[in-house]
């Protein structure tokens, strides 16, 4: 077994090429899984992870031309890595894959040696490729990280049409003073868990992070169908979820926790915005500084989830609504139509 | 002259790549295998198929370059870049020939692997 255990797929329709390869593959210690075919590659493709393609060409049913079209056509399947082991006929054929996306070809028989260090160094390309996703990962959004493969990265936005939500903890500062710094960690990083699964699982994006409070974002960088009603839903999961932790919280005598949430749905202008060496994904536009003023108020309104007019008419049956009438928010000239989610 | 059907230094490289017990299995399977590829091409030649023709000879020549059997796969070869005939009786002596140094190859694989 090699030390990564990285798992190869071999793709031949020839019984004698695939033992052959399966043979050269196990010797060189790498796990692997074998398909007659390019349907049946592709199925395995979609139901299972694989770190690299060993492809023949010319096969029934589905040729490795086709496998070769159809891995780069999918966003999850394009990075997986293809070398092409066959014996075709003339130049243009072998050209043709490598303008497929092939990363490499190796003509048959296979030299052993030779499919050594293919493999290798298809693997360690691969390696790097997925750090640097993970890394993009881990400090932007998956979201945002597809954005930036799709369409690379270029400041300045486009106007879409979005629902932003506001989040925070209420007398977060008293809890601060109240508790060790360790112990406010880890309450932050549980209370972004939970937030991070609800906004997530309704296909929102956290765009921002400040201490306990955060932003999110519902209909970019990909569209949303309803994104005022996946907001909503959001944030009632959030209050539900914030519930559950806080009857683990009494239950070890520690405080409550109380989250307001605002929300308002328009346009805005998302992208990147910073410089080409820091940039960041957000949104700006009216629609983000009414999320964040309805979020504040909910400690006025002494509600927890307030929503503007235009969040509330895309709304379908279903969801409680309390109309508060037009009210005064602090930072707005103009009064609001504001609304309060009701929440259990 | 013709050349020895199977090149041995090919089957020594096979061999010491894979392991000498690992290329007499690869070999009982190309043996078991290659009727079948040969039947292949009949059937596509009957009902003139030429795709599924050129994609039995060119399995054919893969297997065979494998193995050293370098007259096979040449001939294989040909049949796969040329593709069907017009001329009905071309088809029929060029797939006889095929199959005789199929045979050829087949009994001097048998011989180096003692099957």
């Amino acid at each position: 077994m090699s030390e990564d255990g990285r798992r190869l797929l071999i793709v031949d329709d020839n019984k004698v090429n695939r033992l052959l390869l399966a043979r050269h593959i196990d010797l060189l210690g790498h796990p692997f899984a074998l398909a007659e075919n390019g349907r049946v590659a592709l199925e395995m493709l979609r139901s299972e992870p694989f770190d690299l393609l060993l492809l023949d060409i010319e096969m029934p049913e589905l040729d490795g031309f086709t496998v070769l079209e159809q891995l780069k056509a999918d966003p999850a399947l394009r990075d997986v890595p293809v070398i092409v082991t066959s014996s075709l006929e003339g130049m243009e054929n072998i050209v043709r894959c490598i303008e497929l996306g092939a990363e490499d070809y190796l003509p048959k028989p296979v030299n052993a040696v030779l499919l050594k260090a293919r493999i290798g160094a298809s693997l360690e390309k691969k390696r790097l490729r997925d750090e640097q996703r993970d890394l993009v990962r881990r400090f932007a959004t998956p979201e945002v990280e597809q954005d930036l493969q799709q369409s690379g990265f270029a400041l300045g936005g486009k106007r879409v049409r979005v629902s932003v939500m506001f989040c925070d903890i209420r007398s977060f500062t008293a809890l601060c003073e109240s508790q060790p710094p360790e112990e406010t960690i880890e309450l932050l990083n549980t209370y972004y868990m939970l937030m991070f699964d609800a906004i997530g699982g309704q296909g929102g994006v956290v765009t921002l992070m400040i201490g306990d409070g955060l932003m999110a974002v519902f209909g970019a960088p990909s569209s949303l169908d309803d994104c005022a009603h996946s907001a909503v839903a959001a944030s009632l999961e959030m209050v539900e979820l914030i519930d559950q932790f806080n009857l683990e919280r009494t239950s070890t005598n520690r405080p409550p926790i109380h989250i307001g949430i605002g929300i308002a749905t328009g346009d805005v202008v998302a992208g990147y915005t910073g410089t080409r060496q820091r940039a960041t994904y957000t949104c700006v536009g009216d629609t983000v500084n009414l999320a964040a003023r309805l979020e504040a108020h909910t400690k006025v309104a002494e509600r927890r989830i307030l929503i503007d007019g235009a969040t509330r008419n895309e709304l379908g049956d279903g969801i409680s609504i309390e109309p508060l009438g037009d009210v005064m928010i602090k930072g707005k000239a103009a009064t609001v139509d504001a609304f309060a989610v009701e929440t259990p | 002259m013709s050349e020895d059907p199977i090149n041995l230094s090919v089957f020594a490289d096979l061999q010491a790549a894979t392991g000498p017990e690992f290329a007499v299995e690869l070999a009982n399977t190309f043996l078991e295998e290659a009727p079948g590829m040969i039947a292949e091409l009949h059937n596509a030649r009957a009902v003139g198929d030429n795709e599924r023709f050129q994609r039995a000879a060119h399995s054919l020549k893969s297997n065979a370059n494998t193995f050293g059997a370098v007259a096979l796969a040449a001939h294989a070869r040909e049949l796969e870049v040329k593709g069907l005939d017009d001329d009905r009786l071309r088809n029929d002596d060029a797939l006889s020939q095929l199959e005789t140094l199929l045979a050829e190859a087949a009994a001097a694989l048998k011989a180096l692997t003692n099957v």
